[in-house]
């Protein structure tokens, strides 16, 4: 097993994150827990999509929803889960300052998809009356879109952590991994987006 | 303290037999003061309410919080030694699914000090389990201990994933793999894609229960037969999660007492794996019942029947392994052999509950009661008797006494038949599942009476395991590497017990049953595949134990987060969450220590390894 110090000074591989057993297993681990969280999802879609008409005379998906502000935010995570591939690139390259800037950018995306959320669900709350408890469509929404939302925050708080080891660390063959497994997992909640995306809004408008 | 904070799969194998024990002797009591409540017509032992939490109990103890472990226990113990490693791809995930599991199987059993245990049934079935029918925190209780039991099976499903396909010796393909490495890499990658769902359901219901959500309440909208989808698209696959583990142990105790290789090694692998992927489709035949209509009963029924095919490989393959051989009799082997015909019964009123139509009779009668006891009991609990019998003397190095080993087979064996044989007739005549009493004079009484009689003498075979076990602890250490003499797998060719870091050299695996096959070849031991040289290995931590306290106390804070106490403090601090969330930061601040303080491990110098001159 190849040291865990060693520091970016040329000694440094070219994929890092690979360069020990530990960071393998760390990446195939990650792979194995993004099966389960698919099954979990999938669930949660299915429990939604049984559910999404039984509006219980509350308001339905079509009176809600505004595509513009989804479109949006839409936009924003995706254009972030780009940014999160330059800073893969950046980390290849060894070069550790457009690496931290990228992940900020990322982060930063992150936090203003997390905004709009926020806003929406408060919107529907206050303006809507439309509350966990109002219709089982209603649960199902909330749970659903919430979900996806706490993995955002998660993923958020974690990426900020790690930016935070980077200052303290560099990129070693120890961070490297952390590193590349938050992006695996910032383009899964992503790909979850979209599905969310199609199937909550875009299908609550039209279907 | 060193248990508190150890990594060593070793270590935490025992852990999870202590743990295990501890709830199946809980899951056992309850059974017991069942069967005496059902002893007699009319009995009043316990009240109804009383009997409908202890079958919920039961259930859900035995299932989730005793065999599940147990079979965690020996495959911490055993994997990484079947396989030529020195530990798990993650050390400290495993001690946190430990913690986890435990603190969750506390939880859930704490409803019983703490106003009443769950009792809808270990299926949870809505809306019986709703704020409705359920007034007690009992099924909360059941939700949110559940929940946690189940991330720590989770998280150790992964661990033995990522073990099996990463830390394998040179030379040890797929091909070459122990059949208990094999169904434990099954059973991990079915618990993977199963257990999530329960999680969602859990989650939903605790929506239900907590914030008021519609899920499953059809005045909201609700969709109560949603929840029986959920749980058993999880629980049907989880059977098998449960059995897979015993056709492994089953697997390697024949031959090595038969002095034969298994017969058909590659098919018992493509049998494991077809069950696997079977297991998933056939969920709704728990559901015949509801309504789902004639065109998927039938879908369901002929999947269902699908699995007697690989199944029926199995069977004849464990009995042409015997077939020849030069049979030892074995406390572990009785309980091999004696699990063929338990389990084939159990089997065969499987697919006689997978005809649609005849489970419109059997259905929620004491027909399906016999037939999962002859599966779970007469096919995984004899399996990991015949598992801890076989393994014992590599996990602590001290035998098991032989003579009480044979007395605890044939009081388990007999009690087991006398207890659920019966059943069967017990259905057939009407005699329906979760009814606290009964009528005299249906034809029930007799075959009552013999039943609990039964379940007294399996509880006496029970206690005779304990005894032995405390008893082989009242001997010294010093059993060697291959008690058995006819070991075949790697385990065998290092000290028993192991010492810290399993092998001194990884090995080199050339070919099925590694060590069996050096010893044929006239060698005392493997061939290694390394030099000798320093070992790295983890460093103990506290932390994974003091995250799943965190979500302990989290649970506990979610679930009264709506309860009205009489103290005024104690409602300030769990109405406005406070408790839900400090615990929550407990668990989040350790994750994040963990995160910002890299562990390096240390090392086992080389003056070291030849001090111990092993
Ligand atoms: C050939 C294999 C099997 C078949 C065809 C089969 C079929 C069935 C069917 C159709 C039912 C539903 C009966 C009803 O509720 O009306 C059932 C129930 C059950 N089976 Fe099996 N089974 C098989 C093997 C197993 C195994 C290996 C296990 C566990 C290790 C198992 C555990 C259970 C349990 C726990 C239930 C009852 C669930 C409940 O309602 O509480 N079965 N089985
Ligand atoms: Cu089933």
């Amino acid at each position: 097993m190849a040291s865990a110090h060693t520091e970016v000074d040329g000694k440094l591989p070219n994929e890092p994150e690979k360069a020990t057993l530990e960071g393998r297993n760390k990446i195939l681990g990650f792979w194995l827990f993004l099966g389960g969280e698919a099954v979990l999802f999938g669930t949660l879609f299915a429990t939604f999509l049984t559910l999404r008409n039984q509006t219980n005379e509350g308001p339905t998906a079509n009176e809600l929803f505004s595509l513009p502000l989804t479109a949006m935010a839409t936009m924003l995570l995706l254009v972030s889960s780009l940014t999160s591939v330059f800073a893969i690139q950046a980390m290849h390259r060894h070069n550790l300052p457009s690496l931290i800037r990228w992940l900020f950018i990322t982060v930063l995306l992150g936090l203003v998809f997390l905004g709009l959320e926020i806003y929406e669900f408060a919107e529907y709350m206050i303006k809507d009356d439309f509350g966990m408890s109002t219709s089982a469509f209603s649960s199902a929404f909330y749970t659903l879109v919430g979900f996806h939302g706490a993995h955002v925050a998660f993923g958020v708080v974690w990426i900020g952590i790690l930016i935070g080891q980077l200052y303290r660390k560099g990129l070693t063959v120890v961070t490297a991994p952390k590193i590349y497994v938050s992006a695996i997992y910032w383009h899964f909640i992503d790909v979850v987006w979209v599905f969310i995306f199609t199937v909550v809004y875009l299908l609550g408008k039209v279907g | 303290m060193d248990w508190l904070t150890t990594v060593d799969h070793k270590k935490i194998a025992v852990l999870y037999l202590l743990g295990g024990t501890l709830f199946f002797g809980i899951g056992g009591i309850e059974a017991i003061i069942i069967r005496l409540q059902l002893i007699k017509p009319m009995n009043d032992l316990v009240s109804a309410q009383t009997f409908n939490e202890l079958i919920t109990m039961h259930g859900t103890t035995m299932i989730f919080l005793g065999v599940m472990p147990i079979i965690f226990a020996l495959m911490n113990a055993l994997i990484p030694l079947q396989i030529g490693a020195r530990d798990v791809a993650f050390p400290f995930l495993n001690s946190l699914g430990f913690w986890t599991f435990l603190f969750g199987g506390l939880l859930l059993n704490l409803s019983w000090f703490m106003g009443g245990a769950p009792d809808a049934g270990w299926t949870a079935y809505t809306p019986l389990s709703g704020t409705k029918f359920s007034t007690t925190h009992g099924v909360d209780f059941y939700t949110v201990g559940l929940q946690l039991a189940g991330l720590g099976t989770l998280i150790g499903g992964i661990n033995f994933l990522a073990t099996i396909i990463t830390m394998r010796a040179p030379g040890m393909s797929f091909m070459r793999m122990p059949m208990f490495t094999w169904t434990t890499f099954i059973t991990s990658a079915m618990i993977l894609f199963a257990f999530p769902a329960i999680t969602v359901g859990l989650v939903l219901l605790t929506f239900d229960r907590i914030l008021g959500a519609n899920f499953f309440d059809v005045a909201g909208g609700g969709n109560p037969i949603l929840w029986q989808h959920i749980f058993w698209i999880f629980g049907h696959p989880e059977v098998y999660v449960l059995i897979l583990p015993a056709f492994g142990i089953i697997s390697e105790v024949i031959p090595t007492f038969a002095r034969k290789r298994l017969f058909g090694y590659s098919s018992m692998v493509f049998a494991t794996i077809l069950i696997a992927f079977l297991g998933f489709m056939v969920w709704a035949h728990h559901m015949f019942t509801t309504g789902l209509g004639p065109v998927a009963n039938a879908l369901f029924s002929i999947s269902t029947m699908l699995i007697a095919v690989p199944t029926g490989i199995k069977i004849f393959n464990w009995m042409f392994t015997m077939w020849g051989g030069q049979v030892r009799f074995t406390s572990a082997n009785l309980f091999a052999v004696g699990f063929i015909p338990t389990f084939t019964m159990g089997g065969i009123t499987g697919v006689m509950l997978a005809s649609a139509p005849a489970d419109f009779q059997f259905h929620d009668t004491y027909f399906v009661v016999a037939h999962f006891h002859y599966v779970i009991v007469g096919g995984l609990v004899f399996g990991l008797f015949a598992g801890l019998h076989f393994w014992w003397p590599k996990m602590f190095g001290r035998m098991l006494n032989e003579t009480i080993g044979k007395w605890t087979f044939w009081t388990f064996a007999i009690g087991f038949h006398m207890t659920f044989f019966v059943q069967h007739f017990l259905g057939l005549l009407g005699m329906q599942r979760r009814v606290f009493t009964y009528l005299p004079n249906q034809g029930f009484d007799t075959m009552n009476l013999v039943s609990t009689l039964g379940a007294i003498l399996m509880g006496i075979g029970v206690m005779l395991f304990l005894f032995n076990a405390f008893h082989s602890f009242t001997k010294p250490k010093g059993v060697a590497n291959d008690p058995w003499e006819d070991g075949r797998t790697l385990e065998w060719s290092i000290p028993s017990p192991p010492p810290e870091y399993n092998f001194k050299q990884i090995p080199l695996v050339r070919g099925l049953d590694a060590f069996w096959k050096e010893k044929m070849a006239g060698h005392q031991e493997m061939t290694p595949a390394e030099p000798v040289g320093s070992i790295h290995m983890p460093s103990p931590t506290i932390l994974p134990f003091v995250m799943s306290v965190g979500i302990f106390i989290a649970g506990l804070g979610l679930m009264f987060s709506g309860e009205q106490f009489s103290n005024s403090f104690m409602s300030f601090i769990f109405n406005n969450w406070i408790v839900c969330g400090l615990g929550l930061l407990i668990t989040f601040g350790s994750m994040v220590l963990r995160s910002l303080f890299d562990d390096h491990g240390w090392h086992i110098e080389l003056e070291e390894l030849e001090e111990e001159g092993v």
